[in-house]
């Protein structure tokens, strides 16, 4: 059996609302298809790792949950709301859905509690002291309290990264998005990262993850999606995806991938 | 913008995934099977693009509401003045007495427009001799800034640094003082034959200009095309055979010898008028006047030393390991400098330098502190003469946008041209 | 490992050693022929700086000659024989002494006798402390400006009650102090005047004007903004004095007439406007995107994310280049002589006009350099050293 994380939580597909639902999206760049048909249902409490050789698409359909990028044609069901032009759907799913970003994109001119309390003060208009404190205590979870009054630029990129992901959380998002979360990490930072996920799954959050990290994937997702050229190729437990690939696309990515691990 | 993004992503993308899935099929996300749809268009408040042009509309109706408000007043303000409209005042006698231009002009009887271009041509006739001249020492500064010898590095640095610090205007008024304090014509300074220096001007001879001239430059511009097409063809014969035959043999007899031998068979023509002191002035020969020379001087010495920091800039962006890399595959200095060195260089350094030329062509309009006619003193003049203020100056901001977007719009294209292709 | 031996093979030849075999290869015995001298000292930096070939040694002493000439003709002209002051008469002060040294000695006595006009203009004689105090406020300005530690909102304030209590010192008419209209303000509080306060009223609209330019949702706004900026940078700052002393009180209704220094301080606001949003839109384009997806990502909405986090990042990338492009107003102030307003360069021009001080025009414009130098020279270097440090941070 895998070691995937064990706790009670109702079984994705319930009747409870899923907690995001795309429906045959698609998405052009001008003349080029990028995403083709895409259809994935994600449901509360589920963890999904999406992964894929480069240029998949993995990364333009996780951005497009949170609208950082548009989808021409299909719908997109974010905690119920759909995700249209209409600008107050749009802020409502923004304030549900955190992301995580490959290069961090912490604001190098705020203090670590500063980029941490900014959204939750602005967006969610919550009093500074509280605000404050609904920070230091994401950030004791990430572990690193005693940065709180740095600036990013005098932290390691593992550091910073986690303060990426207490910063998200501070918004307290329904679902949290990973893009790539530890492709620009030195080897020696990746484990604290993945640590730090995998504490967060294990609270029962909500998470879609695109990376390139298999152990992550065996360990923590109760699901792996796997994406060629714009479309879902193969989708299943980790353990199926992984000994039993149905594909020659998945067996290729696999041989390649699995190499070095 | 979307659509560049989305090409070259997908450059990257299909090269990748060629690399991956060889032997597969094409892929399938360059043909698609339909293309993206057309979204509707909805008239409330949540679609963003009716939003866009509701704002767009407010800031537009805003400001043009302000410039209608400002066209009233104008309006009211000129025939309450009693000021004409219109470009009807260019076809008037001018009546302005301008002191040096480079076709016939006579106050009494030629036009408002005619003494404008004469403007313009003066202002050309300081640009072009400033671009080059100010190019050519600055490029020498930019270089000494460079040097090995402490001493004309230091030199060259102390110049830019005090001449960049000090208002032009400043500095023209200083030449043009320090020009008038040349001696009277009959004391004046004579370097060489038939070159005089006093505080009417400098004196030069003057070659008549005839026929022949005219043959021999036709010859240089036939022997330029003729040296690039040579130039061509060695190139042809440089990829099929490896052999480079020599280009500047035939250059220097096409352009040189060439025109020489035209204006020779002509009939050899060499007129010179010498300038020769008559009285109180000089007559004859061709005369640069203390205001030309001290808006020209004036202009390269401020100039150049933009030019000088840009060049160094330029020379400084190549890595010392592209020189090194060259050598080591066995490149000799000059096939270095022409195929490695300057490209990377001009890159660095035309779009500056281009900007810097249209700054030296502003900068000329303080011609008319010193009492130099060009353009703006002379369309300053006329605006003076004829009231009509908003024509003379909407004018000489045509004249001067004409010259700016022209040169914008070749250093555009030029970076286009040459733009390093990145990821 | 084979390098790490030909390595040590390499270090022991520069030391001398011989060779230790290598691989069976027996050690060659190493001569060498003695090395060039070379070392430290002002003879041998001499050498290689100055002296290091012929060409190198004929420029070298050739400039020595030519600079060596120079200086000391310029010592004998400006301190040797110079005349310093001159002596006053009932009729004014008497220049013959200044006259029958034309040629050989300067005459600095001009300076003397003729520098509250140069420094202050027209305002009147008793008052000229209050200029005085306006200069100082404003070097004082800068200086705090430029201070690090002082980058923070509260240096908004400063500016304002700087530019306030400038404004009153100026003007007059409170605080018993007597009024004087800006038809007799002249001299260098004018430069500072037009320049800074350009500067300061420019800085909202060029901001603003930076972000239209780099709008992709309103076409419209950002075709108004391409054509404010490239029609206020393809004209000469000549034309727009032109414009503002000539043109606007036309678009004024009939009856009110802008005073000639606010018509000039308007055009220099345009001009500078243009200039700024070109160097503030440079910032905001070397902004890594990430900075703004992860705002929108936060739920940030345009106003909060370009207020909190773009345009403070922008703003701090693009200092130098500020100061860079304020030198250049600096400088560009002085083109108001040509509508008749009179700054620091236009006092010294009107200066010499003074029949007794007719012809020592050298003097003046060497003094009025000096101090237009003085103020460029140190923001030039400010701004190079802010350049080199902001290089040198690693921005992630």
């Amino acid at each position: 059996m895998s070691q995937a994380v064990s706790m009670d939580r109702p079984h994705p597909g319930s009747n409870e609302q899923p907690a995001i639902q795309l429906e045959k999206v698609n998405k052009w760049y001008g003349a080029l298809h990028v995403l083709r048909d895409i259809t994935l249902t994600v449901g509360q409490k589920e963890r999904v790792v999406v992964c894929g050789p480069s240029g998949s698409g993995k990364s333009t359909m996780i951005r497009c949950i949170n609208r950082l990028e548009s989808h021409q044609e299909g719908r997109i069901i974010v905690d119920g709301t759909e995700l249209t032009d209409d600008l107050r759907a749009l802020d409502t799913i923004r304030r549900e859905v955190g992301m995580v970003f490959q290069s961090f994109n912490l604001f190098p001119h705020l203090t670590i509690l500063e980029n941490c309390t900014l959204a939750p003060i602005w967006v969610r208009k919550m009093p500074k002291a509280e605000a404050e404190e609904l920070a230091m205590s994401y950030l004791t979870r990430v572990k690193i309290p005693e940065q709180a009054k740095k600036y990013p630029g005098q932290l390691s990129g593992g550091q910073q990264q986690r303060v990426a992901i207490a910063r998200a959380l501070c918004m307290k998002p329904k679902i949290m998005l990973f893009d790539e979360p530890t492709s620009a990490l030195d080897p020696e930072m990746i484990k604290e990262v993945l640590d730090t996920m995998i504490g967060l799954a294990e609270t029962g959050m909500t998470m879609v993850c695109v990376t390139h990290e298999m152990g992550f994937a065996r360990q923590v997702a109760d699901r792996v999606v796997f994406m060629d050229r714009g479309e879902i190729v193969e989708s299943g437990p980790p353990n199926d995806l992984f000994e039993n690939p149905q594909t020659d696309r998945l067996r290729l990515f696999l041989s390649q991938i699995l190499r070095g691990h | 913008m979307i659509l560049r993004h989305g090409t070259m992503v997908a450059a990257a993308w299909v090269d990748h995934e060629d690399a991956i899935m060889s032997g597969a099929a094409i892929d399938p996300r360059l043909q698609p099977a339909r293309a993206a749809p057309k979204k509707a268009f909805s008239l409330s408040w949540s679609d963003p693009r009716f939003r866009n042009i509701v704002w767009q509309v407010v800031i537009l109706g805003t400001i043009a509401a302000i410039v209608w408000y400002l066209v009233q007043n104008t309006n009211r303000n000129l025939t309450a003045r009693r000021i004409a409209t219109g470009f009807d005042f260019l076809a008037r006698t001018a009546g302005i007495p301008i002191g040096e231009s480079l076709i016939d002009y006579d106050p009494s009887i030629h036009t408002y427009g005619r003494a404008l271009t004469i403007g313009l041509l003066n202002t050309l006739k300081v640009a072009v001799v400033g671009v080059v001249i100010a190019t050519i020492w600055g490029t020498l500064l930019g270089v000494a800034r460079l040097s090995k010898n402490w001493l004309i590095a230091k030199c060259a640095a102390v110049y830019v640094e005090v001449v960049r610090d000090i208002p032009l205007l400043l500095q023209l008024l200083f030449w043009y003082s320090a020009l008038q304090g040349l001696p009277q014509p009959r004391n004046s300074f004579h370097p060489l034959p038939g070159v005089f220096l006093s505080n009417r001007g400098v004196k030069v001879p003057l070659v008549e200009w005839e026929q022949p001239f005219w043959w021999a430059l036709a010859a240089l511009a036939i022997g330029i095309a003729g040296t690039m097409a040579w130039s061509r063809s060695a190139t042809r014969k440089q990829e099929s055979t490896g052999v480079r035959p020599k280009v500047w043999p035939v250059g220097l007899a096409l352009m040189v010898a060439f025109p020489v031998a035209i204006w020779a068979v002509l009939g050899a023509p060499f007129d010179v008028e010498m300038p020769v002191l008559r009285g109180f002035n000089f007559v004859g020969g061709a005369t640069l006047s203390p205001e030309y020379g001290a808006l020209t001087i004036g202009l390269v010495i401020y100039t150049s030393a933009y030019i000088a920091e840009i060049v160094r800039s330029g020379i400084l962006a190549v890595p010392s390991g592209q020189w090194e890399a060259a050598g080591a595959i066995g490149l000799r200095p000059g096939i270095v400098l022409r195929k490695i060195v300057l490209p990377q260089a001009l890159r660095v350094i035309v779009p500056p330098m281009t900007s810097q030329y249209l700054n030296l062509i502003k900068n000329s309009s303080l011609a008319v502190a010193i009492g130099y006619q060009d353009i703006v003193s002379i369309a300053n003049t006329t605006l003076n003469q004829t009231g009509q203020a908003i024509e003379g100056i909407a004018a000489i901001m045509l004249v001067y946008l004409v010259i700016s977007l022209s040169i914008s719009f070749f250093m555009n294209w030029y970076n286009a041209r040459i733009a390093l292709v990145e990821r | 490992m084979a390098s790490s031996e030909t390595t040590t093979a390499r270090l022991s030849e520069a030391a001398g050693e011989p060779v230790p075999s290598l691989a069976g290869i027996p050690a060659a015995p190493i001569t060498r022929a003695r090395p060039a001298i070379t070392g430290a000292g002002p003879v041998a930096w001499a050498r290689t700086n100055l002296f290091s070939g012929w060409v190198s040694t004929a420029v070298t002493l050739a400039l020595i000659y030519v600079l060596g000439r120079w200086i000391l003709g310029f010592l004998d002209w400006g301190i040797l024989h110079a005349v310093w002051t001159v002596p006053d008469t009932a009729a004014g002060p008497d220049a013959s002494a200044c006259r029958d040294a034309k040629g050989t000695g300067a005459c600095w006595a001009v300076i003397g006798e003729k520098y509250r006009f140069i420094l202050f203009g027209r305002y009147p004689y008793d008052e000229q402390w209050r200029p005085a105090i306006v200069i100082a406020l404003f070097i004082g300005l800068y200086i705090v400006s430029a201070m690090r530690r002082f980058w923070r909102p509260e240096l908004l304030l400063v500016w304002v009650a700087t530019l306030t209590a400038i404004g009153v010192l100026m003007w007059g008419g409170v605080l018993g102090m007597e009024f004087v209209p800006q038809d007799s303000w002249g001299g260098l509080p004018i430069t500072l005047i037009l320049s800074t306060f350009g500067l300061a009223f420019s800085f909202p609209l060029a901001v603003v004007v930076a972000l239209g330019r780099r709008s992709t949702n309103l076409p419209a706004v950002k075709a108004l903004c391409v054509v404010y900026v490239e029609l206020i940078r393809g004209v000469p700052l000549i034309t727009l004095l032109f414009m503002a002393s000539v043109m606007f009180p036309l678009f004024m209704p009939p009856g009110l007439n802008p005073d000639k220094l606010l018509r000039a301080q308007v055009a220099v606001i345009l001009f500078a406007g243009a200039y700024l949003a070109e160097v503030i839109r440079g910032g905001l384009q070397a902004l890594p995107k990430g900075q703004y997806e992860a705002a929108d990502a936060l739920g940030l909405s345009y106003w909060e994310k370009t207020g909190f986090i773009i345009l403070p990042q922008a703003l701090r990338l693009v200092i130098p280049p500020l100061v860079n492009t304020f030198i250049g107003f600096f400088k560009d102030t002085s083109l108001v002589l040509i509508i008749g307003i009179f700054d620091l360069l236009t006092s010294g021009k009107v200066a010499i006009t003074d029949p007794t001080w007719q012809g020592y025009s050298t003097e003046v414009y060497l003094v009025l350099a000096a101090i237009y130098f003085a103020f460029c020279f140190v923001m030039a270097r400010y701004s190079r050293g802010l350049e080199t440090e902001f290089s040198r941070t690693v921005r992630r």
